[in-house]
């Protein structure tokens, strides 16, 4: 799923400084799922920020609306009658969110209250990790199943670099050695040979180098 | 005899079956270039040729290919660092053939150093292609006369391709193998990270003659003396994937005030002595960071003077 973060609340505040009245749509898709921008959390930031705007002597309205998908124009027009009630629309979803908002109501200052991070999952409870870049091109059958494009710190296709130490990063030690992993699991397995092909540079006209992407299924368009 | 890949001093050196020796130099942090020219002048006829650092760990310094063609100038041969870090495809093709227009005939091939490390960490990094595609990259360009897309090169560069190994980093067990893929890529030589622990070194550079990879690629062993306890312990601890065993710490700690970083400059010689002797070993890569003045000293010192004429 798409993983985000909540953005500072001071950052939303400055956001939304100049309005009076403004609705604060969430999403029941990925960022419901990774805690950060469903029902719930949408309940939760809109109550802090009146009580943080009536502190201030200057209350702010804040509606709630959490739609479907903010991803899909046919949920994002279900508040089409809505929309011009209010100062702003806020949204809680990933980065697609506000701009499929943005797009469908182009007369609306539109605005993100969150930070998307990442492709992932959750590694523990709370815990979410980085697992796939969306460089267009899947490779990670060459590695077992684990993603060096998206977990390596230098995107290295013939790791492991001369930074890795006791299964972590040079970057971080909070961040595992994809590359380690990696080795260990093919010796484990007995499939040293596999890594000794030298893997070719990847041609990246799939990922975000060869600009921004579409997907295009024929047999689905109407 | 084949004929020679580059005709860079360092390839006639080790091809003529001699013991090398290379030091290294870091481009200053601005574009001052009286104190470079200083830096080359104390390795001018110490060693073969000398490593040229491409923004070391990531800090912004006067480009690798600037601080080479100087030392071209000067009459010292460099051997030019790239990293991955700061370069997609074009830009690397580009400059391989501007050092090679500009007279430089070594090329290290690197990954770099994250720029997490660096002082402009919030940098956008490239790594387009890493260290192992870079050497087949300039292999492919010398030996094929071609780019990367297979276009013809008019007038390939001839480089004396040169790759890092670090024996210490883990997964140990692979280590020796990613050497031999670097060989199998393309790289002529090798030049590998300081070595402290001399046992490790040892066990790896069996396993890499076991393998043979000696007699398909130069060797040529790191070494940084340690100026001080400090220097040692920050080594040990801070720097990924360098391994400073305890009894060299107490060793030096055990010098003595002052005498410190004579100690150091004792344990790398012992190590060049054993380097000379150690099968696969062609060579000796000195890195005496900010210690350039020292390194005719200790080539004095380690026997390792004058060096041939070839």
């Amino acid at each position: 799923m798409i993983v985000a973060d909540r953005k500072p609340l001071n950052e939303i505040l400055e956001m939304v400084k100049d309005y009076k009245k403004i609705l604060l749509v969430g999403c029941k898709g990925c960022v419901t799922v990774c805690n950060v921008g469903g029902a719930k959390e949408v309940g939760i930031l809109g109550s802090i920020l009146r009580i943080a705007r009536a502190k201030e002597g200057n209350p702010l309205e804040v509606d709630e609306k959490t739609l479907e998908r903010q991803c899909d124009p046919e949920y994002v027009s279900q508040i089409k009658d809505l929309v011009d009630d209010y100062d702003a629309i806020v949204s809680m979803a990933c980065g697609v969110g506000p701009q499929f908002l943005s797009e469908r109501y182009p007369h609306k200052k539109v605005y993100p209250a969150v930070n998307t991070t990442f492709f992932g999952g959750a590694v523990q409870h709370g815990v979410w990790a980085e697992r796939c870049a969306g460089c267009g091109t899947c490779i990670i059958h060459y590695f077992d199943g684990l993603c060096p494009i998206a977990r390596c710190s230098k995107s290295l296709l013939n790791g492991p670099c001369g930074g890795s130490a006791g299964g972590k990063c040079e970057v971080s030690k909070d961040i595992e050695c994809i590359w380690d992993m990696i080795v260990r699991k093919k010796m484990e397995q007995g499939r040293l040979q596999d890594l000794l092909e030298i893997k070719p540079p990847k041609d990246w006209t799939t990922a975000r180098d060869g600009g921004p992407r579409k997907s295009v299924r024929e047999e689905l368009i109407i | 005899m084949t004929e020679l890949k580059s005709g860079s001093n360092l390839e006639k050196v080790l091809r003529a079956g001699h013991f090398a020796l290379t030091g290294e130099c870091g481009p200053p942090k601005g574009a001052n270039i009286e104190h470079l020219k200083e830096k080359i002048s104390h390795l001018k006829g110490v060693v073969d040729a000398v490593n040229v650092t491409d923004n070391q760990t990531a800090v912004v310094r006067l480009s690798s290919w600037a601080a080479s063609s100087i030392m071209v100038r000067e009459g010292v041969e460099p051997n030019f660092q790239m990293v991955c870090r700061d370069r997609n495809r074009l830009a690397i093709q580009s400059d391989i053939l501007g050092v090679y227009a500009m007279g430089i005939r070594n090329m290290l091939c690197l990954s770099g150093d994250h720029q997490r490390f660096g002082n402009h960490p919030q940098a956008k990094n490239v790594y387009d292609i890493d260290s192992m595609q870079l050497i087949a990259l300039v292999k492919k360009m010398r030996d094929e006369g071609k780019f990367l897309n297979d276009e013809d090169i008019d007038v390939p560069p001839r480089l004396f391709i040169g790759a890092a190994c670090n024996p210490f980093a883990e997964p140990y067990e692979f280590r020796v193998y990613r050497l031999a893929k670097k060989i199998e890529a393309g790289a002529d030589f090798i030049q590998t990270q300081c070595i402290y622990n001399m046992d490790r070194f040892r066990e790896f550079m069996k396993r890499a003659v076991d393998m043979g990879l000696h007699e398909k690629c130069y060797i040529l062993a790191g070494i940084t003396p340690m100026k001080s306890v400090g220097m040692a312990q920050y080594m040990a601890k801070m720097v990924p994937g360098m391994d400073v065993p305890e009894s060299l710490i107490k060793r030096l700690k055990g010098a003595g005030k002052g005498k410190v970083a004579e100690e150091g400059i004792k344990f790398a010689i012992e190590q060049i002595e054993e380097f000379k002797e150690m099968e696969g070993v062609a060579g000796v890569h000195l890195m005496a960071i900010e210690w350039e003045h020292r390194v005719p000293e200790i080539a004095e010192r380690a026997g390792m003077l004058p060096r041939p004429q070839v």
